[in-house]
């Protein structure tokens, strides 16, 4: 009975070494060996990322060779260790904000991010003037002569 | 005074006004585009304003390589302009690198991504216009000048400080309406 045991224990042992060796730990992408995680995270970063080749492509997705040179830079930058924000600033200072998809929110681009919120204003302005134009004029009531007037009339 | 009337006239109005006014600024737009002064896709280069970056490159096919110092160290303004061989863009501009370097300002190269054979093929058939040219063949000085794609040149005044940058080629009417006033500038 013990032995059965020993030898199920060594063949689960086996099955686990073997599945763990088959599952990659590290890849290779534009030149840069890093592990799944580091992709990932280079990945997020890339997305980011305006292909200045192809401007309206992600840095990931793009097949321009300047596209791959920037993912190279980018995965070499994680595996070094940098953070997100040091990465995308190593490109900004380069390329400037445009190299951005989501433009930050800075004094050049306040227009840009607050026109919703002056076209919706704007909106209100024009509903408010012409509810108050198509309200009746108020008319004044009628004088106490007046009322008097009706009475007898009414009568 | 007809109030009713005079603010039908202003609904009809004042929205037709904007209609027209958007219409002027897009036809506006839209010449300014097919006159190439402006370009929808183009960015200012951050390096503007800012002195060169730190790089060293190698030279090529017997020319002198440099580096930032080598800018830092010049006496008079300096036109670096990153080419290639296998450039269309970078053949059209050749004769107008031939008559700036002839009219005086010293142009310096940087052949990027570009191997020695294929450059001296180009120099040969084009002409070459450089004072020096250095290589850089794996792109990440370029980079780091924020180059997106050649031709791109960068005017550098005495002392290493970027003046003036064009994604682009030299052609007259940049010559004539950018340059030019960028090198009086300097001077």
């Amino acid at each position: 009975m013990k032995r059965v045991l020993i030898l199920c224990f060594l063949g689960l042992a086996v099955t686990f070494a073997i599945a763990a060796a088959d599952t990659p730990v590290t890849i290779l992408r534009d030149g840069v060996t890093l592990t799944i995680a580091q992709e990932k995270r280079a990945e997020h970063i890339g997305n980011k990322l305006r292909c200045l080749v192809c401007q309206n492509e992600t840095v990931e997705n793009s097949q321009a060779g300047l596209a791959k040179q920037f993912r190279g830079i980018i995965r070499r930058r994680v595996v070094r260790g940098e953070t997100n924000t040091q990465i995308v600033d190593f490109m900004v200072h380069r390329y400037g904000i445009f190299v951005l998809l989501k433009p930050p929110l800075i004094p050049l681009t306040w227009l840009l991010w607050f026109s919703p919120v002056i076209a919706l204003l704007a909106g209100l302005m024009v509903v408010l003037i012409a509810r108050r134009r198509r309200a009746p004029p108020s008319l004044p009531g009628l004088s106490e002569a007046e009322r008097d007037r009706l009475k007898d009339i009414l009568s | 005074m007809d109030t009713p009337r005079v603010s039908r006239r202003l609904m009809l109005g004042i929205p037709l006004a904007a209609v027209a006014a958007g219409g002027i600024g897009f036809y506006a737009l839209l010449e300014r585009m097919r006159s190439g002064a402006y370009n929808p896709q183009e960015f200012n280069n951050p390096l503007v304003g800012h002195e060169v970056p730190d790089f060293t490159l190698p030279g090529v096919d017997g020319n002198q390589g440099f580096d930032r110092a080598a800018l830092i160290a010049r006496k008079r303004p300096v036109l670096v302009n990153f080419f290639a061989s296998w450039c269309i863009p970078c053949v059209g501009e050749a004769p107008y690198l031939r008559a700036i370097a002839k009219s005086g300002l010293d142009i310096w190269g940087i052949a990027y991504q570009d191997k020695p054979g294929p450059l001296a093929l180009y120099l040969a058939k084009y002409g070459n216009p450089y004072r020096r040219i250095a290589s850089d063949l794996s792109g990440r000085v370029a980079i780091n000048w924020g180059v997106y794609g050649v031709p791109e040149s960068f005017l550098i005044a005495p002392g290493g400080m970027v003046r003036w940058h064009i994604a682009g080629p030299l052609v007259p009417e940049i010559i004539e309406s950018q340059l030019k006033p960028a090198l009086r500038r300097l001077s």
